[in-house]
């Protein structure tokens, strides 16, 4: 074996890549003012990450606020202490699953949307027809795609977190009888703006993060069937593996302050 | 309006371009020619500086393009219109959007006027009927003259286009030969167009430059190309599979090989 090129290969080519994305996060940022400067495209797009996913995210809200009512039921009841069920699934959902599980469904929906798109558009010489218009294809398509992600992200957590909380009602007072108004009462005495803002500040760091890997992934597809396929594929598995691993690091900080 | 000086270039070890010298008069249509593989749309993308050289120099409108910074380029590039091989246009927008896209981007023209400008442009490619349809709905030759009125809209001094004939039936190949030869002489367009489509470019041409190895092997109008003695032009004049240009990409013998002498 070269040690040279186990070097190379293990430690100097990922210090490379994120070197290369965090150059491709400071160009996007650049051009995110003169992107805002024309809302119409940014609109679109929030339209296109976030309104578009709307159904899987409502969906997959329900079903995890109803396990979460359920588990958490079966659990709170072997202390006597079933009524904390709010409180449970609301800091559950606020703190972890719903920005966790909303990032991951929009790492695989609207992410691997974002990431074939610009890769095609690159395929097709459309990013280089742009390019060749004097029209700047990171401020055109890239930047107004990026932000339309940041800014969906939190919204769709919002509306995971609500459905959620709907879920685990539905579940816990309807299905097994918790007190309707200890399941609601408790929750809003327990719950703190800081635990709300916990969730929105994951949501925020999951947003730029999944909208992050998915237009870098994009951008630098190699123009074939094959390199937009394995581009989609990276998207998704980096995203997935990012999203957990800020979680954590984001958990460790707030419970250490 | 265009002047290549001693260009080299390469990608890792394999060299492309070994001192190619090429010069575009103003108003003119010049054609580059050469075998597949010979680097015709490398040449163009160098010239519209989307990659750089190794060495050599690059003038477009009198300014070198090598070392030039993005703003400049960018600069440069609004004073050109590019035709791309498949039309490249923007899937998301229809025909009129698209043609209507560099005005939006670099003019602030009141809509009325956008609309009459696009809609002039569509009309001289025979595709204003065509102006909601979206590029899906297109076929190539008609998705090729949608982009030919996005490349005019906004009124370029040079027009570049990168094998416009390529995959079009009969009539599509005439048209598309009709317009660049009116744009060229209606609105005084300097023209490069690189194509291996030798009757076509014989049409319109007035200089074409034969490229092949890296460097210019033959250049000059469409007769003396036809009439030129040299080996490696009449090979691609005439379309005779092997000569200096070899049907074979470099491989070990034959029979050493079927043998299972030589390498797999």
């Amino acid at each position: 074996m070269n040690p040279l090129g186990w070097v190379e290969g293990t430690l100097i080519a990922p210090l490379r890549r994120i070197g290369a994305v965090g150059i491709f996060l400071v160009q996007l940022l650049m051009q995110a003012g003169p992107a805002l400067a024309r809302p119409r495209l940014v609109v679109q797009q929030v339209y296109n990450a976030g309104a578009r996913s709307l159904i899987i995210i409502m969906l997959c809200g329900l079903f995890v606020g109803m396990v979460l009512g359920l588990q958490g039921f079966d659990l709170l009841q072997r202390f006597g202490s079933e009524d904390a069920l709010g409180v449970a699934a609301a800091l559950g959902l606020l703190k972890e699953l719903g920005p966790v599980v909303a990032a991951l469904l929009f790492a695989g929906r609207a992410g691997t949307s974002l990431t074939s798109e610009i890769g095609l558009m690159r395929a097709t010489d459309q990013l280089t027809a742009m390019a060749m218009m004097a029209v700047d294809p990171l401020r055109h398509v890239v930047a107004p795609r990026f932000l339309g992600g940041v800014i969906a992200l939190p919204l769709l957590v919002a509306v995971f977190n609500l459905i959620g909380l709907f879920g685990a009602q539905l579940v816990g007072v309807q299905l097994m009888g918790v007190d309707t108004g200890a399941f609601w009462s408790q929750m809003q005495a327990a719950v703190e703006l800081s635990d709300v803002m916990e969730g929105v500040i994951k949501s925020v760091v999951f947003g730029v993060a999944c909208s992050l890997v998915a237009v870098y992934e994009g951008y630098h597809a190699a123009p074939t069937a094959e390199g937009v396929g394995l581009a989609t594929t990276r998207t998704v598995v980096t995203s997935s593996v990012l999203i957990l691993l800020l979680d954590y690091i984001l958990t460790a900080a707030f419970l250490g302050n | 309006m265009v002047r290549v000086t001693d260009l080299h270039y390469g990608v890792g070890e394999r060299r492309i371009f070994s001192g190619l010298d090429i010069e575009v008069p103003k108003g003119s249509i010049t054609a580059f020619m050469g075998p597949s593989g010979t680097g015709k749309t490398t040449l163009l993308r160098l010239i519209t500086g989307q990659v750089e050289p190794v060495s050599g120099s690059i003038e477009v409108f009198g300014e070198a393009v090598v070392g030039m910074r993005k703003a400049g380029i960018f600069a440069l590039r609004r004073r050109m219109g590019m035709l791309f091989q498949n039309g490249a246009l923007l899937t998301d927008l229809s025909v009129f959007e698209n043609v209507a896209f560099p005005l939006r981007e670099h003019t602030d023209l009141p809509e009325p006027l956008v609309r009459q400008l696009v809609l002039t442009k569509l009309h001289a490619v025979g595709l204003r009927g065509a102006a909601s349809l979206m590029p899906g709905e297109l076929s190539g030759g008609m998705a090729r003259r949608v982009a030919l009125a996005r490349a005019i809209v906004m009124d370029p001094e040079l027009l570049i286009y990168d094998e416009p004939f390529v995959g079009l039936d009969p009539i599509s190949m005439g048209v598309i030969v009709r317009l660049i030869r009116q744009m060229n002489e209606a609105l005084g367009i300097t023209s490069i167009v690189v194509s291996h489509d030798v009757d076509e470019l014989s049409l319109i041409a007035h200089r074409s430059y034969l490229i092949s190895e890296g460097r210019v092997v033959a250049s000059g109008s469409p007769e003396e190309l036809r009439n030129s003695p040299q080996e490696v032009v009449r090979q691609f004049i005439g379309g005779h599979p092997d000569g200096p240009v070899p049907f074979h990409y470099p491989a070990p013998d034959y029979f050493d090989e079927l043998l299972g002498r030589g390498k797999p």
